[in-house]
């Protein structure tokens, strides 16, 4: 039991149910069936951001452009939606998430081939996608009358009883999994995180991997540009604003270390849940609007303390000159 | 061909010596836009035209630079007091920086009035709000009636979602509501809560209002995102006939939700009454027919000024299932 309550994934699922539970006690119906699959269907967007942000943290980089580059691609989509309805809504999908890619491919390959921090790079290029939806849109909304009946449809409508949205992130949870642990380029992501010196010396290319993470990233945002702007039927230049920071909030509290190389699926998954179950539940028993920043905001603190107790590192580094000259 | 353009040359010259007599005893208004070809402004210049045609020897040049730049404006206004306008009504693109022009423009006789976004009071003589804070609140609890009554209950509790806990706009709009909400005993309000003009949290705090208060029947939200979040929250927690929203918004961005039946009606100032009374203000300056403290726009009534010249023109408008889709494609 004790070696059970160390693992921290079982404690942040505990600490979900605990959380829950509470919730429950104020406003029973929070507990029922279709209330939870709501809330996870509600965290969605977040779960399916913050495996991508996993990854490029994972790198010990960090995509601060992911809610502008959902903005961007939303737009996109939404906007040929509005002038073409009769183009096939899958294929407005692939191209939003060809755009995010493109997008995150921008970010990877600033990062790869200059050399620049990524939270340099992010930070403007965060302000230049967010730019460009305003370019494109001139200020103006893309409103729900504009938008196709199947564009706003697909992702509420269910599938076994689910949301098409819910299995949309199932299925993205399942291959990250897979990729994350069983494919090579996904181990070679821990390793280029956790210790790029190592990696380095044993013929892992530590740009190239940041700039697959980033890849990654930009090619989910861009799918959750379609989710976000038909979920709620709407599409402007603030869509998202601040997102970015729940999402890196999501892995944080999941146990994804910001120095790289440490972190997993289902921590990151449990870490958006945690924000998922706060965000709705606390509008249900009525607490204030500056209690509930305050609330969100403790919880990260807390989860990051967490983290630097359980990562402090064992070992030292003795060979310092090759250190140095790897990156 | 030299008589052909012989011709010609006469019939210019015939054209502008007859627009010159009518330039003689009309009163011109050059009704100053943000920029051209925008809907909203269209509008307005409908309604300034159908004030010209009311007023019958008014003329009223609509004009306005092609992007909404205060450079764009100043040269348009020189362009208006060369042709020597009686009066210029401008939406502004910036406070300060046309009040050098307008202020030439009255020491040259020209009656300047601002509309919709205002001038700095020493470059004009009048500045027409849409609306007013109190008139604003007081229009959201008639919504809110109203809808209750869509719903088929005589009493109900009704909540509202505003934009952030410290829009300042918001606060006082809700503090009007607040002030008048005691004339409207039937009207219950249980909860205000703040959507942060965020599309994925305003639709949370719709989501939990339905849930905490089973006995919601309206719910009051005046910014343009939240209550957009909030009637697709409510279709999608299929409420509809259950539980309206209303609020302020505009007709393009919520037509639709009008359509789906989530909102019944909702309130936000109409462009053409605004070109109207612009246009009515800016003849009764030049006909002399203001005073200090009052000035006409007739139809629509007499406008109260107050010292520094701020006037509201009427309580917001309010769209419904029988015009939202006419200004929908306006604004």
């Amino acid at each position: 039991m004790k070696t059970l309550l160390q693992n921290r994934e079982v404690l942040l699922a505990v600490l979900i149910i605990v959380l829950a539970l509470m919730v429950g006690l104020v406003m029973p119906d929070f507990l029922l069936p279709s209330n939870l699959l709501a809330v996870y269907n509600d965290t969605s967007i977040l779960i399916i951001l913050a495996l991508g942000q996993m990854l490029v943290i994972l790198t010990r980089c960090i995509d601060l452009s992911v809610a502008a580059n959902l903005a961007l691609t939303g737009m996109v989509v939404a906007m040929l939606n509005s002038a073409y309805p009769d183009v096939a809504v899958p294929v407005l999908v692939l191209a939003g998430a060809l755009l995010g890619l493109i997008l995150g491919m921008i970010n990877g390959a600033l990062v790869w081939k200059l050399g620049i921090p990524a939270i340099v790079v992010t930070l403007g290029t965060m302000s230049i996608y967010r730019g460009i939806v305003f370019l494109l849109s001139d200020g103006a909304w893309v409103n729900a009358h504009e938008m196709s009946a199947a564009f706003v449809s697909i992702p509420r409508s269910e599938l076994l009883g689910i949301p098409v949205l819910a299995w949309v992130s199932v299925i993205v949870i399942v291959l990250m999994a897979h990729f994350t642990r069983h494919r090579r380029l996904g181990r070679e992501i821990y390793a280029a995180g956790n210790n790029p010196t190592a990696a380095f010396y044993t013929g892992i290319q530590v740009g190239r991997l940041q700039f697959v993470a980033f890849s990654i990233s930009g090619l989910l945002a861009g799918l959750c540009g379609y989710l976000w702007v038909s979920r709620y039927a709407v599409a402007y230049v603030d869509v998202a604003a601040g997102f970015e920071l729940q999402v890196i909030a999501a892995c944080v509290i999941g146990g994804v270390s910001i120095m790289g190389g440490i972190g997993t699926v289902q921590g990151c998954v449990l870490g958006a849940l945690f924000l998922g179950v706060i965000n709705n539940a606390l509008p249900v028993i009525g607490v204030s609007p500056f209690w509930q920043m305050a609330v969100s905001g403790a919880v990260i603190v807390i989860a990051v303390i967490a983290n630097a107790k359980s990562e402090r590192k064992t070992g030292r580094i003795i060979l310092k000159k090759a250190a140095l000259q790897t990156h | 061909m030299p008589f052909k353009k012989i011709m010609a040359t006469a019939l210019v010259a015939a054209a502008m010596a007859t627009s010159g007599l009518v330039q003689a005893d009309s009163v011109r208004i050059g009704l100053v836009v943000k920029a051209l070809g925008i809907g909203f402004f269209e509008a307005a210049n409908q309604g300034a035209q159908e004030a010209a045609k009311e007023l019958g020897d008014v003329e009223v040049i609509y004009t306005g630079p092609t992007s909404t730049t205060a450079e764009g404006q100043i040269e348009v206004i020189n362009s208006l007091i060369a042709q020597k306008v009686d009066a210029i009504a401008v939406s502004a693109n910036d406070t300060d920086a046309l009040v050098p022009i307008l202020k030439k423009a009255q020491q040259r006789g020209i009656k300047v009035v601002s509309w919709d976004s205002g001038v700095a009071p020493e470059g004009r003589q009048v500045h027409l709000n849409p609306s007013s804070n109190s008139l604003i609140g007081e229009m959201n609890v008639k919504l809110a009636d109203e809808a209750l009554k869509a719903t088929g209950s005589d009493q109900g509790d009704i909540a509202i979602l505003s934009a952030t806990p410290t829009s300042t706009n918001q606060n006082i709009w809700i503090e009007e509501m607040k002030k008048v909400l005691p004339q409207y005993p039937q009207l219950n309000l249980v909860a205000t809560v703040y959507g942060d003009d965020l599309a994925d949290k305003s639709y949370r705090e719709t989501v939990g209002l339905l849930k905490s208060h089973p006995n919601l029947k309206v719910i009051v939200a005046p910014t343009s995102v939240g209550i957009v979040a909030a009637a697709q929250a409510v279709q999608d927690q299929g409420r509809i006939g259950e539980v309206y929203v209303t609020g302020l918004g505009l007709p393009s961005e919520l037509a639709g939700h009008v359509d789906s039946g989530a909102v019944k009606s909702f309130a936000i100032w109409n462009p053409i009454d605004l070109g109207y009374a612009a246009a009515m203000i800016s003849y009764n300056l030049v006909q002399g027919n203001a005073s200090d403290t009052e000035v006409g726009m007739g139809r629509i009534g007499v406008a109260q000024l107050d010292e520094q010249g701020n006037a509201a023109m009427a309580e917001p408008f309010v769209y419904n299932t029988s015009n939202v889709h006419a200004f929908a494609d306006i604004f």
